[in-house]
């Protein structure tokens, strides 16, 4: 191809190329790293939380007026069984948190009182004998809690249960050889056992902070009995979660109406829950995306706008070469040349800008480092679309009739 | 010669719609998603009592054992309830507040309003003119009330409307868990940005729509809210946190000037070594004394993607500008015969140079309006979202003052490079090669 005569004919052109191939650079730089945040976030909200979410919801259970501790176990069991009688409920179970929450009780795990730095971190689930079934957990070993293990903890009560159950991951963190089993271990400054082992089940939270302990989680045997915060998980039977949650919320109302459950949040179905939990993911996400699309299009525009400038300026020039025998062929491959020259000028300024801007967020933001991958991916799509956008005034050029250089302009 | 050049710049715009579409698309776009972005921003990052918060300060101090004791770390984020109350008593600052967050079942007399929850703050009797927190009716509990446990409240605008529907309640009876309380005062609308008193309950979190004096707050054992952090044999026995080592409190001090600050520290690093002489602290005196700003500095407030969206905003607007710049490039070139025949009849470069800034700055017009649209749509998007500073997103007189000066500088900035470069055009080559 004619490689020469293109540059020499662009150094006529120093202004536009440099602004085409700056941004392409620009916009290299921009893209990789959106999609690299895109892919992280996505990543981040698709992260499964090990329980059978579709049939769960949740219901915030607040009581009215003062009660004692041995009123409000009595109440959240009659409540509970209400809950199960209900035919379109399949079981119930009461906890301090749940999942993608947000809010719990996380602490440290100790494997020896002396210890001065902790294992682990956990995030700790209150659950009774109906817990493992109504999230659909699956225990990999040992046993289920018993009903007579379940103690009631209230506002004055310290958490010392005789048996917990943890996740695998957990398990696996404090005792790598796989013995956790019937191990005993420190939480809270106070000795338990481990009866049993889960498969997967999620923290509360998915912020940044407790991504050192994702997946450790831990249930102890207790039913708290506070006026505030108390939390019913429910799960449905398949596919009438719906009407569940309706004759659930009416089960409890006629159980005792002095309580209040909010009519925002009150009830919330486990696809809400997760929406909440990753809204800012999902709307970072989006909005990089939205970015991205703007950019790469208006970076089209800008090539399609300069291009069909040089095509309408050199209209005389390429009459003159069509006549001297030129094909059509000849001059849609200048043009496509020429631009891939201008656009991989500007994917070599935009791969070391990428690189570089993608450092300043890792000290800044604490973003992982980009991988090459998004750079390679980013690089095809801005050639793509340099060859692209050029190809409708090429085509134009290519159409200019030999005739053209016979005119005065 | 300014409105024959306007009526020049219009007729040249109109002769070529698609690529004056594009520049004006392309600063709107750019403009559109900085505006958005820096006005969340700004919004965020504001100053929640700009009149005081270089004399209100966080004092912080270490009351920890030596179990995980790292060197150079931060004291914690709260007080205990002793350290509280001994700087609370100490009165050693202008005006002083101890306090936490909660919830409290409010109990209407109304029969057709249900029993529902508030968030409530538990505080001593400066907390609301240490605050500047207006009052709509009546005023604050007094120090007495602090002592006596007085069954006193102070409630918000919202809910006086709610429960006595916009009316003057002072002196009338709520009931909170069980108990009555005699509204003593009613806060006009206020709500600082962020909450900076106390972020654990949500950065940017509305206000609560009870306060309740402290000491009734614990008499009653009203829950509370908020982070807790233990250690030792520390636990969460809400019946004896009065003595359990564990942060849960926020306390605040109002000093008159920087001399009164720096006595301050002094003062609250011999409590320190006091503390440590009794045997009660373990870790090195370790105090920080911060004011507003440079608490919401320490505790990250701005959400770090808030911060990122707007640089990523900014690079939007550069490459948009660049591209605005190489399509002006592109028109003011093509117009290189029309400019000659203007050199050629005696204008000179300036004189083309006006014309050609002119026409810049009606694209750059054109830009900043429909950017503006662009930005209350944004704006709007922003809105309705769920996050905790979604509500808050609103443009302001200095942000849309900002928006046409960013609009008008960068098209100009972008119409600088072709004007020139159209400047350059030789006349006699131009009217040869017609």
């Amino acid at each position: 191809m004619q490689i020469k005569p293109i540059l020499a004919a662009l150094r006529r052109h120093k202004a536009g190329t440099f602004l085409i191939a700056m941004q392409i650079a620009l916009t290299l730089a921009i893209v990789c790293n959106a999609l690299f945040i895109i892919q992280q976030r996505v990543t981040h909200l698709s992260e499964p939380t090990g329980i059978d979410e579709a049939d769960i919801f949740t219901i915030q259970n607040e009581w009215v007026g003062k009660h004692t501790d041995v009123e409000l176990n009595a109440q959240m069991q009659a409540d509970l069984q209400a809950m199960r009688s209900v035919p379109s409920v399949a079981d119930a179970t009461a906890s301090n948190s749940f999942p993608l929450r947000g809010g719990g009780w996380d602490d440290g795990i100790k494997l020896d009182p002396a210890q001065v730095q902790d294992s682990s971190g956990t995030a700790i689930y209150f659950a009774d004998p109906n817990t493992i079934d109504t999230f659909g957990l699956k225990l990999i070993a040992g046993r289920n809690f018993t009903a007579d293990e379940v103690r009631s903890m209230g506002m004055r009560d310290n958490l010392k249960p005789a048996s917990v159950i943890v996740t695998r991951t957990l398990a696996d963190k404090l005792f790598p050889d796989g013995s956790a089993l019937g191990k005993p271990i420190y939480l809270a400054g106070e000795q338990t056992t481990i009866v049993g082992i889960v498969d997967m089940l999620q923290t509360q939270s998915v912020d940044r902070w407790a991504s050192s302990f994702r997946y450790r989680s831990l249930l102890v045997p207790a039913r708290l009995t506070i006026e505030l915060g108390g939390f019913y998980i429910v799960r449905a039977k398949p596919g009438q979660r719906d009407e569940a949650m309706k004759a659930v919320k009416q089960a409890l109302f006629a159980q005792n109406p002095r309580r209040v459950i909010d009519d925002e949040v009150g009830m919330l179905t486990f696809d809400q829950v997760r929406a909440i939990a990753y809204d800012r993911d999902r709307g970072m996400a989006i909005l990089m995306g939205i970015i991205s699309v703007a950019l790469l299009a208006i970076t089209a525009a800008g090539i399609v706008g300069l291009t069909s400038f040089w095509v309408g300026q050199r209209r005389k020039q390429i009459g003159v070469r069509r006549a001297l025998g030129a094909t059509r062929r000849d001059i849609l491959g200048y043009f496509m040349t020429e631009n891939l020259l201008i656009t991989s000028g500007g994917i070599i300024a935009g791969a070391l800008l990428a690189v570089i801007m993608n450092l300043w967020l890792v000290t800044r933001f604490e973003m992982s480092r980009l991988s090459l991958a998004y750079l390679l991916v980013g690089v095809i799509l801005l050639l793509l679309l340099g060859q692209g956008a050029v190809l409708a005034p090429a085509m134009r050029a290519s159409k200019v009739s030999p005739v053209e250089a016979t005119r005065s302009i | 010669m300014f409105g024959y050049y306007l009526d020049l710049a219009l007729r040249s715009l109109k002769r070529n719609k698609v690529l004056t579409a594009l520049m004006v698309l392309a600063i709107a776009l750019g403009i559109g998603a900085c505006m958005t972005t820096f006005t969340v921003l700004h919004v965020l990052s504001g100053d929640p009592i700009p009149s005081k918060s270089a004399r209100l300060f966080y004092p912080q101090l270490d009351p920890q054992d030596m179990d995980g004791y790292r060197e150079g770390g931060e004291p914690p984020d709260q007080v205990t309830w002793i350290d509280g109350m001994n700087l609370l008593k100490a009165k050693r600052g202008a005006r002083q507040a101890l306090m936490t967050g909660g919830a409290v079942p409010i109990q209407p007399a109304k029969a057709d309003i249900d029993p529902f929850y508030s968030d409530s703050r538990y505080t001593t009797s400066n907390f609301f003119a240490m605050f500047d927190a207006p009052f709509l009716y009546g005023h604050g509990w007094s120090d007495a009330d602090d002592e006596s446990k007085s069954r006193v409240v102070v409630i918000t605008r919202t809910l006086n409307d709610k429960l006595f529907g916009d009316k003057d309640s002072t002196g009338q009876t709520i009931r909170l868990q069980d108990a009555d309380f005699r509204v003593i005062g009613v806060l006009d609308t206020w709500r600082p940005n962020p909450h900076f008193y106390d972020l654990n309950t949500g950065n940017y979190t509305e206000l609560e729509e009870v306060f309740v004096p402290l000491s009734t707050s614990r008499d009653l054992k009203m829950p509370r809210n908020g982070s807790m952090d233990c250690w030792g044999k520390g636990g969460a026995d809400s019946d004896h946190l009065e003595n359990a080592e564990c942060v849960w409190m926020q306390f605040w001090v109002e000093l008159a000037d920087a001399s009164k600050a720096a006595e301050y520290k002094a003062f609250v690093e011999n409590y320190s070594k006091e503390q440590k002489t009794l045997g009660r602290f373990q870790r090195p005196v370790n105090v920080k004394l911060r004011n507003v700003n440079e608490w919401l500095d320490y505790q990250k407030v701005v959400p770090s993607d808030v911060r990122l969206q707007s640089w990523l905003a900014l690079g939007f607007l550069i490459v948009c500008l660049v591209n605005t710049i190489g399509l002006m490039l592109a028109k003011f070139l093509r117009k290189s015969g029309e400019l000659g025949v203007r050199r050629a009849l005696g204008a000179s470069k300036g004189e083309v140079f006006k014309q050609l800034l002119i026409e810049a700055c009606i694209i750059g017009m054109a830009g900043g309006i429909c950017g503006l649209g662009l930005a209350f749509l944004g704006l709007w998007l922003v809105r309705q979202q769920p996050a905790d500073y979604a509500s808050l997103a609103h443009l302001d007189l200095s942000m849309l003052a900002i928006t046409f000066v960013l609009a008008l500088v960068s098209s100009l900035l972008a119409g600088l490079l072709p004007a020139w470069r159209a400047c350059q055009i030789t006349p006699a080559l131009q009217l040869k090669s017609q």
